[in-house]
């Protein structure tokens, strides 16, 4: 763990209005690694993950304190714009949510809004790519134009992870994704996730353990506090963290979970 | 490999577009305020303001002061009308009712029509008026060297009590605002049982899935959004004219000889807006039915409540607030009206008020009506007058209504 | 406990009270339908009247002499309009058919429709009778009762050109609205924005009306010129029109905006687009069919809409298309015509209900078109 990490958290506190939902976070996810994100219900998974690329910003009553460095600054400084940040730091979230055009659009349209300067042939080769990335293109590609909502909810998730990385992120986050897909759905996204972490650094929240556990190169343990403040109990690479954990809270949590 | 998209992120003009987006979004929304704020403008700035009046004689030659007039001595009014009537009319008015009889306030008001005879001979709105006075007072007297310049306030008490006439200065609304009252009450008398019944049946008892359920739903939203002009029709045809011995009061031997109004009465007009609103109030009615928790219909079944029971004791009152609510509303639209009333027959011209559903009628929005179409330019202060009146009246009969929502609100957090 | 059993009597009871009231209910229900039916069938029978009614045309062609009750050839002058054969004439009260014409003679059927055969004096001009023909209805460029030409596509035309002016105004003006409320605007700006939406649906017409002659067309004088802009014109009817549907295409918009999932905007934003990208590219193109549903229903209440061009459009049908000239539109010309004293018996009063046959078609065909739309765009979110 010498290089440096893809993004750090310091110190990252999180409050809607005057609950405070995080406290005192420091972490830093490791470059091209898959981390996963567990903790019980509330604990401040959604919320850590979304302070990553400044989604809490739509938030009206969310507040952040601490700092969140990536490329060696701090997002959160006030001449950062936020909407690159979004751009180099991408989500997937945990239901489905295509854009109601064509499977073609969805790919396309964060490419172009994002000031793609090129022919429609190079744009048709990004969408194939990025299709082919998230192991879609052989299923749609005879149906690009049709409308995205008439997939299944297992290829509308993995055209939402195709429409993340079309625009080239260095992250991408993944909210459960795999949450509301039946298990041979997951089974591919699972694999994706393998197959992407290559180009990608992926931090992935997870409510269950044996993905978090398959998946994940490193895992981070949340935890709620007696006022429902969620915390990082412990971080570590993922087999020591389920094989051995240093600290007995993750151990209960985990062997609670496992039965 | 891997294509790389060339990204020309220009993001500096990305969010120089996003935050003219917004600008105009603020905009649009600011100018349908500005707007609103336009239109009040408009109406309070021409129902006060200087006029320009001429009198056949002037109140000061005679030592009167109008704003007074009432409170002058008995004897100095009854002096004044006997030496400036002329003999003719005096007989006729003493055969009337005696003019030592009549009150102050009804001498002072034969003084001013009779004797004083104000006419309008220009009218100026109230913003020039309050800047430009000096300017106005000039004009008055280069145009009309015997006018005299005189703040009028359009919209006031007299102007609520009194009659239409044709004279500016005497006009009023109370005519046409009891013929808005009798209207509205008709209009409520007959939607509101018939609409909550509908919404009763539609919410409580149709199966959605029979067809002729549907049809009726289906049939409500459509004629919800036909116009009102149509309904005009519609009433003229059915009320005025089909069952002209029911709506004229005939049958019921209600209207005196030579003054039935031939079927054009407040009766069909409050019938017609009856049916006008009636989808309205039946669509309102059923989203306060709607908003009804089911668990309170379970709670009542459970103790072996028939539905009559259900509803009548447990659902109708606690959607009674929200039907209120709605209904007010719909009434609202009702009292501010025009068209279909044109078409049924509203009268342009009566100075008698409605006293049975027999009566010929005119409400306040044909009196709006008929005063904007009039080209002279008193009429529209007249007009305007008329219109805060209306408005003022809505705004009392919405804020009841929100008033009410607030309440029932409030009531269920307790 | 068998005799506790036999006591509780679980059939089921006739309830005559409950069944009647069901039917009332019903019957109130079936009101609806009754109206409909009853507008319907009012609508076609006057149109229906309308259609059929005959009108009597002059022809300026005058008797050439005294004519007796008895008499089967009538002298006429050549002048005046041809009288066809089989043709329907009226001379004074009597009416007869013509069974053969000649230019000076024509030799007729006398004292029909329960008229009697009775003399006439030289000179008296003959009627043609005529009816308004379906074509010359829906094709006539000229809207003149007094000369028996009823074409309604002047009435038309200025109804379509008020409504296309009010939706150039409500149309971006309310999508802007309900952008700026559903995208931008705090839950407390919205508190306020909301009712002052709500007073500026509530005005009646009448006083919009009113707003329209007294404030919009003064202004447009002001700004265009008076030479360019009647007194009475279509453009400040229209202007005003469309300033009383925008809270209607506002509200029905918004709704239809906040009808979009949340997750389609953060998926936007996401991929690091900018809140007008994603209000314009992803949530306005995903509430589609809801605000084509409100623009439909709003045209259709500017189509409807009856004082505001009453009183600022003007009065007289007139073909043009200039929306700075007066023109009557189809709701205007109702008013107008029955704010008179209307006689029944007249061809004024038949034609409201043509015209309004028409109104209601037009109407009915929007209204449930937007109806289906809006129920097609619930099926997509639910
Ligand atoms: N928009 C919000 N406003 C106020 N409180 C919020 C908001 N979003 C989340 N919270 C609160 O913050 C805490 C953390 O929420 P978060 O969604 O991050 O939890 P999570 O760990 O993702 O839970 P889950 O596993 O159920 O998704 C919770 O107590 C939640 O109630
Ligand atoms: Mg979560």
């Amino acid at each position: 763990m010498t290089e440096t990490p893809a993004v750090e958290l310091r110190n990252l506190n999180v409050y809607y209005g005057s609950f405070q939902a995080v406290r005192d976070v420091t972490l830093a996810f490791p470059k091209h690694k898959v981390t996963a994100i567990i903790g019980p219900s509330g604990c401040g998974k959604s919320t850590v993950l979304r302070s990553i690329n400044r989604m809490n910003d739509l938030i009206p009553n969310a507040r952040i304190e601490g700092e969140v460095i990536f490329e060696g600054k701090n997002i959160y400084d006030p001449d950062v714009d936020p909407v690159e940040v979004r751009r180099r730091i991408g989500m997937v979230f945990q239901k489905p949510n295509p854009f109601p055009k064509s499977i073609y659009e969805n790919v396309a349209w964060g490419v172009r809004i994002n000031g793609f300067r090129g022919t429609k042939s190079q744009l048709d080769d990004i969408v194939e790519e990025a299709l082919r990335a998230a192991a879609l293109w052989d299923e749609v590609k005879d149906k690009l134009h049709q409308n995205a909502l008439a997939l299944s909810g297992g290829q509308q998730q993995r055209l939402c992870i195709a429409r993340a990385i079309a625009v080239k992120p260095d992250i991408i986050l993944m909210d459960e994704p795999a949450s509301a897909l039946d298990p041979i759905a997951t089974l591919r996204i699972e694999d994706l996730m393998r197959d992407l972490v290559q180009n990608y650094t992926i931090i992935v929240v997870t409510h269950n353990m044996q993905q978090a556990a398959r998946v994940s190169d490193y895992t981070a343990f949340f935890s709620t506090d007696e006022s429902r403040t969620g915390f990082l109990v412990e971080f570590g690479p993922t087999a020591q963290i389920f094989t051995n954990p240093k600290d007995p809270r993750t151990e209960a949590y985990i062997t609670g979970r496992f039965g | 490999m891997s294509v790389r998209p060339r990204f020309d992120p220009n993001r500096a003009a990305r969010h120089r577009r996003a935050r003219i987006g917004m600008v105009v979004f603020q905009l649009a929304t600011l100018v349908g305020i500005v707007v609103l704020m336009a239109l009040l403008y408009n109406i309070i700035n021409n129902a006060f303001g200087l006029a320009a009046i001429e009198y056949r004689i002037y109140p000061a030659t005679l030592g009167l002061d109008l704003e007074t007039l009432p409170q002058t001595p008995r004897e100095r009014l009854l002096e004044i009308l006997e030496t400036h009537l002329s003999p003719g009319l005096r007989r006729s008015l003493e055969r009337t009712r005696p003019l030592t009889q009549r009150s102050n306030e009804e001498l002072a008001a034969l003084v001013l029509e009779r004797v004083l005879q104000p006419k309008v001979l220009d009218t100026w709105p109230l913003v020039p008026s309050l800047l430009h006075t000096q300017d106005i007072v000039a004009e008055v007297h280069a145009r009309f060297p015997q006018a005299e310049v005189r703040w009028v306030r359009w919209l006031n008490t007299r102007f609520l009590t009194r009659p239409q006439s044709s004279a500016p200065l005497r006009a009023g609304v109370r005519t046409a605002i009891l013929g808005s009252l009798w209207l509205v009450v008709i209009t409520a008398a007959t939607a509101l049982p018939l609409g909550v019944a509908a919404a009763i049946y539609l919410e409580e008892y149709a199966r959605k899935d029979r067809w002729y359920n549907r049809l009726i739903q289906v049939n409500i939203n459509n004629l919800a959004g036909v116009p009102s002009i149509i309904y005009g029709i519609l009433g003229l045809a059915i009320f005025v004219r089909a069952l002209e011995p029911l709506t004229s009061g005939a049958v019921f031997g209600a209207v005196a000889e030579g003054v039935t109004a031939n079927g054009r009465t407040v009766l069909s007009g409050g019938l017609t807006l009856g049916l006008l609103v009636l989808p309205i109030v039946i669509i309102n009615a059923q989203e306060a039915l709607r908003a009804v928790p089911n668990s309170l219909r379970e709670a009542a079944y459970a103790l072996g409540a028939t539905k009559w029971q259900v509803v009548w004791h447990h659902v109708l009152p606690e959607a009674l607030p929200g039907i209120m609510t709605g209904t007010i509303l719909a009434l609202s639209r009702a009292l501010g009206e025009t068209a279909p009333l044109v078409v049924v027959g509203a009268s342009t011209f009566i100075t008698f008020d409605p006293v049975h559903p027999f009566s010929k009628f005119t409400a306040l929005p044909i009196q709006i009506y008929q005063w904007t179409a009039r080209p002279q330019p008193v009429f529209r202060n007249l007009a305007a007058a008329a219109s805060l009146t209306l408005l003022l009246l809505l705004f009392l009969s919405n804020g009841i209504a929100v008033y009410i929502r607030h309440r029932a609100r409030q009531r269920r957090l307790v | 406990m068998a005799q506790t059993l036999s006591s509780v009597d679980l059939r089921g009871r006739p309830r005559r009270r409950e069944g009647l009231i069901q039917v009332l209910l019903l019957a109130s229900g079936l009101l609806s339908i009754l109206v409909t039916l009853g507008i319907v069938y009012e609508l076609v029978k006057g149109a229906m009247g309308f259609f059929t009614r005959p009108l009597w045309e002059d022809t300026n062609k005058p008797l050439a002499a005294d004519v007796a009750p008895s008499d089967t050839v009538l002298p006429v002058r050549p002048e005046g309009a041809a009288i066809p054969e089989g043709a329907i004439i009226r001379v004074d009260e009597e009416i007869m058919r013509v069974q053969r014409a000649e230019e000076t003679a024509l030799q007729v059927e006398r004292g029909l429709r329960g008229t009697q055969p009775a003399a006439h004096p030289a000179g008296v001009d003959i009627f043609l009778e005529d009816r308004v023909s379906l074509w010359e209805f829906f094709t006539g460029t000229r809207w003149i009762p007094q000369a028996g030409e009823f074409g309604i596509l002047p009435l038309v035309n200025a109804t379509f050109i008020v409504s296309a002016i009010a939706m150039l105004v409500a149309l971006p003006l309310g999508l802007a609205i309900a952008i700026y409320l559903s995208e931008y605007a705090s839950p407390r700006v919205n508190n306020v924005l909301k009712p002052l939406l709500e007073i500026l649906a509530g005005v009646p017409t009448v006083v919009y009306g009113y707003f329209a002659l007294t404030f919009v067309t003064p202004l447009l004088r002001r700004l265009l010129g008076p030479d360019v802009v009647d007194i009475y014109n279509m453009a400040s009817a229209g202007i005003v029109v469309g300033i009383l549907v925008t809270p209607l295409v506002a509200s029905m918009s918004e709704d239809a905006l906040r009808a979009v999932p949340r997750s389609l905007r953060e998926a936007a934003y996401a991929l690091g687009a900018t809140k007008l990208e994603t209000a314009l590219q992803v949530v306005v193109p995903a509430a589609f069919s809801g605000l084509a549903a409100a623009f439909i229903v709003a045209v259709s209440r500017a189509i409807g809409e009856t004082m505001i061009v009453a009183l600022a459009a003007g009065a007289g049908p007139n073909f043009t298309f200039n929306p700075f000239e007066a023109a009557e539109t189809m709701t205007g010309h109702i008013v107008r015509i029955s704010g008179g004293d209307l006689s029944y018996d007249s061809i004024d009063y038949n034609s409201i209900f043509a015209i309004g046959l028409v109104l209601f078609l037009i109407t009915l065909v929007l209204n449930t078109l937007s109806q289906r739309i809006v129920a097609r765009f619930r099926e997509v979110y639910e």
